[in-house]
């Protein structure tokens, strides 16, 4: 602090004071309003619409519209706090340009695909999309429709749009955009531990003497996390924090051990670490021998892309066995991660020696509670399932694992990644609790739970998201709806895979949106859309806590809820518009039945009397339709999973609490899985039992570092990483519309390291191009921004409709969970 | 249903007597909705790109912006380029922690930040408040793309009062 500011500081309030005297001071400033009847606000729970995090927040509402947020003191998650978008969202849906009715590309008062979009009523709207999803059925069958959703979808919603995909039109071709974000993940917890979801919880948080960030920027990324990490870090102060990265980022502001890797050599350091603990003894060998297996994985699996592609051509192993493995011993294992020395991977990741021991050190001594976190930069990975499964190996080979504080945590990007993509099961391969459709077993309990003839899931897996565009580009997917994401600017190299099956003249596009999006933009009919606390929904966390909240404000009128729009459609087809003879014969009852009868008002969807919604209560969808339909949603979702160690508490607790933690048991919640004494599921004596395999063992994998999909050459000589920012959520289509946060991140621009801006005559703030193989992208270079990358590689969010940096990235994607490595392509930039 | 702590008390009463007038948005401009979508993108066509504005500069005047309710965590009116704040250094606390404010003049950080995660005071601000920059951000000088109907509890509770008198 000089004194030279302060005199600045005293004379601009000075004059900025006698600035606005005159405008506003008399007028209000005579008195305070103390009326309890006029001050009083209606304050309500609900979960954050943003991360993964899963806070709970108040929300404050005064005559029909929301006026304030803040964080829930109440709960456990974020006790009180919120980060800078949470405490801004009493402003996401008050955009000026919300959505208010149906708008159909039109010439001449008719569909046509290159017209313009023109207000139709929700009646039209539903007549078009009849016809068009009738006429792909009858031309080529269930396959020719698709759904694109959301781990932003609440439960019910996601829970009603499979229902409506996979057994009413009986096609698989329903996956959520979590298959960006959290695919790998989930890949990895079904391969490691054969159930998914992490096995511990946020109270890790206080109970750890060491943090690992994998590639995580919790503090932007999860404030709120952030904010406990920091908590622990600096009031214990034998706690140590590293974080390792492809670039700088503000998470390093509490690294005690800072690390910059070449990309893809992250593989590699997980490798040197597990043969760290082997060569200096420290294997707990006690938990080794009673709970894990030891398997070596297939290798050269490809990288996700087009068949004709040459890697793909290139691979060999690419192929049906990509996902295979074969059982080894503790040897053999040893053997395989022996070649990963510190020399060698110091050389190979750039980090230095001294650093990479100093991790591995802090994983191999016994005495130190370790939790790893990671998010996107291990998921979004051509061997994104492979960084899952070499990560948990670190954290079985000592045993730290499923106790407080030892915790292989994978943290979630969307605030129902987890509750409604994978617990719901909104995959194109998968059904609510973890089963899948090509299992005839799971086939048999989802067509039991939902009363419908054996044989009306499809068995065979569905066109998961990127295969969903491809399959739009090449006239397979004719009749496709997405909703509660905005896909044309998160989606992979958009200008060659995306855009055109959007556009493409055989295809119907639908876009549900509370807003004009850039997918709304390409669409050919989109539907307005409630938001967050127009309606009533529940959100599933990182740490696997089921949220709830009422609905507390109406939608602007004309807009609907995701879940109405799915359940209203339903109601334009009978069974036997859908279903063919044979299947009907099973159960000849449902002839003549909608939809909307047969899947939920006459299901046990629809067996909640409208009586148990709390009179003074809003609930749009339920008044409706006629009975308490997001009650009856859950409950039927819920059944799929109880005893089955999913375990969900009755809908009507939930309302009551600030969430709570699967498997809820006899009431209680379970804080850390696979633990006995802490999760119900266990075999008494057992200490620990990961039930999700059949032997009780979670596995060890042997997995190689293989190089990625695409390096810099000489052409395009840097690597490109995207990613999100503090200020947005995604791609910014709500938080772009609250003016403070659009002020402070308005613009996405290139972070680059300042030697490479000299390299090629540029300097901040120049207008400059990426361009990669497949497109391009405009904007200015920032070289002394939060985010300081080294030389050689470039880091440019995705968050900016203006500005589409997914025009440059690559769809290469894990051959394994299908989910595209967003982190990882080459480039090169000019000055325009 | 829900408590209102201390700070949220406080700042209600200073919110109530500020004369702010909340009017961040008032020139934004007034996009067409139907003909023009995708507001965010000018309705530029998605094979298309407009070209960037330049980077806008950081607000620095050092006037505080009016809250839009009373527990929004105040933007910063001045630039923070080059401040550290780190495991080792916290350079915003340099003017607005407790002991420094009679010489910055600058605002004290809220009562709240020095609560714990359960409520206890501390004799120092919390460490689980200790990156300011995850709630408080500055403002650049660029124009919202959208403008933003929120109506602050203010203007509604002036509403009531006026049209109480009128009838």
């Amino acid at each position: 602090m000089t004194i030279n500011r302060r005199e600045f500081i005293k004379a601009n309030a000075i004059a900025a004071a006698a600035a606005v005297a005159g405008v506003s001071v008399p007028a209000v400033a005579s008195n305070l309003i103390t009326s309890s009847d006029i001050t009083k606000l209606k304050w309500d729970k609900a979960a954050c619409r943003f991360c993964g995090t899963g806070c709970s927040v108040n929300v404050g509402v005064m005559d029909g519209k929301v006026v304030a947020t803040h964080g829930d003191i109440k709960s456990p998650v974020n006790k009180g706090l919120s980060c800078v978008k949470g405490y801004f969202l009493s402003k996401i849906m008050y955009g000026k340009d919300r959505l208010t009715t149906p708008l159909l590309r039109m010439t001449n008062g008719k569909y046509d695909k290159e017209g313009e979009f023109t207000p139709i009523s929700w009646d039209q709207a539903f007549n078009v999309m009849a016809e068009k999803a009738n006429d792909a059925l009858k031309k080529d069958g269930p396959e020719a429709l698709g759904m694109f959703g959301s781990g932003q979808w609440t439960v019910q919603e996601g829970y009603a749009a499979v229902k409506l995909m996979k057994a009413g039109f009986r096609t698989n071709n329903i996956d959520p955009n979590a298959r960006h974000c959290m695919a790998s993940a989930v890949g990895g917890f079904m391969r490691t531990f054969g159930i998914d979801e992490p096995m511990g919880c946020y109270d890790d948080l206080e109970a750890a003497d060491a943090f690992v960030l994998w590639g995580s920027n919790m503090a932007e990324m999860h404030p709120i996390l952030w904010t406990r990490l920091t908590d622990r870090r600096l009031s214990a102060p034998h706690v140590k924090v590293a974080v390792l990265s492809t670039f700088e980022h503000r998470s390093f502001d509490l690294a005690d051990n800072g690390m910059i890797f070449t990309p893809q050599t992250d593989l590699a350091i997980l490798n040197y670490i597990a043969n760290y603990i082997i060569q200096t003894g420290r294997v707990n060998k006690d938990f080794v021998s009673k709970h894990t297996n030891f398997r070596l994985g297939e290798t050269d699996i490809g990288y996700g892309l087009r068949p004709e592609h040459p890697l793909e051509q290139k691979a060999k192993n690419n192929g049906k066995t990509k996902g295979s493995s074969t059982p080894i011993d503790f040897d053999e294992y040893a053997k395989f991660v022996s070649t990963y020395t510190v020399e060698s991977v110091s050389k190979l990741s750039g980090v230095p020696e001294h650093k990479l021991k100093e991790l591995a050190e802090m994983y191999a001594d016994p005495k130190i509670k370790v939790t790893s976190f990671w998010t996107m930069g291990f998921n979004q990975h051509t061997r994104g399932v492979w960084a899952n499964n070499l990560v948990y190996n670190i954290h079985l080979l000592t045993g730290k694992i499923s106790t407080p504080g030892n915790s292989p945590f994978s943290l979630t990007g969307q605030p129902s990644a987890c509750g409604t993509a994978r617990e719901v099961g909104t995959f194109s391969h998968r059904l609510p609790a973890d089963m899948v459709v090509k299992n005839p077993k799971h086939r048999a309990i989802a067509e039991k739970i939902w009363d419908l003839p054996e044989g009306t899931i499809p068995a065979k897996p569905g066109y998961h998201a990127v295969l969903q565009n491809r399959m739009l580009k090449d006239g397979k997917l004719n009749f496709y709806w997405v909703q509660c994401n905005n896909n044309m600017q998160a989606a992979a190299n958009i200008n060659e895979e995306v855009y055109p099956g959007y556009r493409n003249p055989k295809n119907f596009i639908v876009v549900s949106d509370p807003y004009p999006t850039v997918t709304a933009q390409a669409a050919d009919l989109i539907l307005p859309t409630a938001m967050w606390v127009e309606k009533e929904g529940m959100y599933g966390n990182a740490e696997r806590r089921t949220q709830s909240w009422y609905q507390m404000v109406e939608a602007p009128e004309g807009a609907k809820s995701d879940m109405w729009q799915v359940v209203e459609f339903s109601k334009r087809f009978k069974v036997e518009d859908v279903w063919p003879e044979e299947l009907i014969a099973k159960k000849p009852e449902v002839r003549g039945k909608t939809l909307f009868d047969v899947l939920y008002k006459d299901a046990s969807v629809g067996k909640f009397p409208l009586s148990e919604i709390p009179e003074d209560r809003l609930n749009d969808e339920s008044r409706d339709f006629g009975f308490y339909i997001q009650k009856g949603l859950f409950e039927e979702y819920a059944s799929f999973g109880r005893g089955h160690a999913h375990d969900l508490a009755p809908y009507d607790r939930y309302h009551k609490e600030r969430g709570l933690r699967w498997p809820v048991v006899n009431g209680k919640e379970t804080k850390w899985r696979f633990k006995e004494g802490s999760d119900p599921y266990c075999k008494p004596g057992s200490g620990w039992d990961f039930y999700g395999k059949p032997d009780g063992r979670a596995v060890i994998f042997a997995l190689p570092y293989e190089p990625a999909a695409e390096s810099p050459d000489e052409e395009y000589d840097l690597w490109l990483s995207t990613g999100r920012v503090l200020e947005h959520w995604h791609s910014g289509s709500m938080t772009q519309r609250v003016p403070e946060l659009y002020k402070a991140m308005p613009d996405a621009l290139v972070y680059m390291h300042p030697d490479d801006a000299k390299k090629r005559n540029m300097r901040r703030g120049d207008l400059v191009k990426l361009i990669s193989r497949r497109g391009e992208v405009q904007t200015r270079v920032e070289t002394r921004g939060r985010n300081k990358p080294p030389i050689g590689l470039v880091y440019m969010p995705w968050f900016d409709a203006s500005r589409l940096v997914n025009k440059v990235t690559l769809d290469a994607t894990d051959p394994l969970s299908k989910e595209t490595d967003y982190k990882k392509c080459a480039i090169k930039i000019v000055k325009v | 249903m829900k408590n209102l702590n201390l700070a949220a008390i406080a700042s209600l009463l200073v919110l109530a007597v500020s004369p702010i007038m909340y009017s961040l948005n008032a020139n934004a401009a007034d996009k067409e909705t139907v003909n023009s979508v995708a507001t965010l993108r000018d309705a530029t066509p998605i094979d298309v790109q407009k070209e960037p504005n330049i980077i806008p500069k950081v607000i620095n005047k050092d006037i505080k912006q009016g809250r839009n309710y009373p527990m929004q965590p105040p933007v910063i009116p001045h630039t923070t380029r080059s401040y550290e704040v780190n495991k080792n250094n916290n350079k915003c606390m340099s003017c607005h922690s407790r002991h420094r404010t009679e010489k910055s003049q600058a605002p004290m950080v809220s009562v709240t930040h020095y609560m714990d995660r359960d409520g206890n005071f501390l004799a120092e601000v919390s460490p689980r408040r200790y990156f300011c920059n995850q709630c408080h951000v500055t403002q650049l000088d660029a124009e919202p793309l959208v403008e933003n109907t929120f109506v602050d509890m203010h203007t509604l509770m002036k509403q009531k009062t006026t049209s109480a008198k009128e009838h």
